[in-house]
């Protein structure tokens, strides 16, 4: 069974779409019913980050190793992380509407940081780009993966922790720190963040299986 | 052999008057032109983020070109008598040492033809050297990585400004504070903790990784 993640994200998936609308949720000030998106905002990012440090250790391997296949590995999660960050960006954006009245906002570091982060991978993918030869464009892409990938986490890993964040559960804003969401929340909670890493993963691998195609058809 | 190398640089910048020449001109320019759009109308935080997108856009242009000219012959000449950690060490310390030369410079004419705001000068002093130490230190490596992809000067600002953005907010934060007269006790020393933690950690990633940016 080594499609045991596939059948297993597509459960969880389902489970906390239907289950995060119908379960009881605290009521508090200005969150009320929106934050549910607990269920499906923040999984949604840790599946990006998770694709982004899976991209770095296939960065690393390619700089280790020197082959190809690391090289078109790191790419791919790139992408699959690159394409999570727009669902996490539109349910943010939406959520903010509802809550800070604004699409968005300059303020928070979180979301500044998510700019960055996304900016730095359009960078990454076009530095790919303008490379011909595949060997190097292997190397150069690599270190600056690596390197990106530090500063990005700098970003948004220490700065938000040194300043207030608009974000709940920081600087006195309610909810979403560990000890305001009560265990019926952790029930579909945690499944969700399972649920999307699995599936962010799945995704990842049918990519590969494209790119290795592509290869074998090319040569 | 890392201070021949830096000899080096410093004697191929000074023989070629024109580029030190040319980056000064530059810089006073720039400024000039500023100084003409605003008329003066400058409240401390314009001040503050003028400043430093100046100061932004020059470390880019002057950066950008320090490993351009190492292609062909000199390339390879570099490569059979230095090690690739020299020579990144010796590049990114020549290149902090010009960009903390130039945001002076840039300091004291913005200060002549606008007008000087800061109220702790020490503390500025302070960020305008950790900052352009760090400015250095990041495009020094940047600059290797635009070299190798064909380098035109599009990609070394694509690659550079999105790695440079938790520098840049830092020091706008801290700088902010040295503008506004911040007395020292007041002052986020945890701020100028992570500056002085972006050099190091730049520094640290450029000696691990331009080894193999160096091979072709």
């Amino acid at each position: 069974m080594k499609n045991w993640y596939k059948i297993l994200s597509v459960i969880l998936i389902s489970y906390t779409l239907v289950w995060g609308l119908l379960n009881p949720v605290p009521r508090l000030d200005i969150l009320n019913e929106t934050i549910r998106n607990v269920y499906y905002h923040v999984p949604i990012w840790f599946a990006m980050l998770f694709m982004m440090t899976v991209s770095l250790i296939q960065s690393l391997l390619t700089l280790t190793k020197n082959n190809l296949t690391n090289d078109a590995k790191a790419y791919n999660a790139a992408i699959v992380g690159f394409f999570f960050s727009l669902p996490g960006l539109t349910t943010g954006s939406i959520w903010a509407k509802y809550t800070w009245g604004t699409w968005w906002t300059f303020q928070d570091p979180k979301l500044n940081g998510v700019a960055i982060s996304i900016l730095i991978y359009l960078a990454y993918f076009i530095l790919r780009f303008s490379v011909d030869d595949e060997m190097k464009r292997a190397r150069i892409s690599a270190v600056y993966n690596v390197f990106a990938f530090v500063m990005m986490n700098v970003f948004i890993m220490v700065l938000p922790r040194l300043t207030d964040s608009l974000h709940p559960g920081n600087g006195g804003n309610p909810a979403f720190a560990k000890y305001d969401m009560d265990s019926n929340m952790r029930m579909v909670f945690y499944p969700a963040v399972l649920g999307w890493i699995f599936f962010s993963y799945w995704l990842f691998d049918l990519k590969n299986r494209i790119s290795f195609i592509k290869n074998k058809l090319n040569d | 052999m890392i201070l021949s190398l830096i000899k080096k640089e410093l004697l191929l910048e000074f023989r070629q008057k024109s580029t030190i020449g040319g980056v000064v001109v530059y810089v006073v320019g720039t400024i000039f032109v500023s100084a003409l759009c605003f008329k003066g109308h400058l409240d401390k935080p314009t001040w503050n983020a003028l400043f430093w997108i100046i100061t932004l856009f020059t470390s880019v242009t002057i950066s950008g070109k320090s490993f351009l000219k190492e292609t062909g012959g000199q390339a390879l000449y570099n490569y059979l008598h230095y090690s690739p950690s020299q020579f990144i060490i010796a590049k990114t310390l020549y290149n902090m040492v010009f960009m903390l030369a130039l945001s002076f410079i840039t300091f004291f004419f913005y200060g002549f033809f606008i007008k000087n705001e800061v109220e702790n000068l020490s503390l500025f002093i302070l960020v305008l050297t950790l900052a352009s130490t760090g400015l250095a230190a990041i495009l020094s490596l940047m600059s290797a990585i635009a070299s190798k992809a064909n380098g035109n000067f599009a990609i070394m600002s694509i690659l550079s400004f999105p790695v440079l953005m938790p520098l840049i907010l830092v020091v706008i934060r801290v700088s902010k504070q040295a503008v506004d007269g911040i007395e020292w006790a007041g002052v986020g020393l945890n701020f100028i903790g992570i500056l002085a933690a972006l050099n190091v950690l730049t520094i640290a990633l450029s000696f691990l990784l331009f080894p193999y940016l160096w091979r072709d």
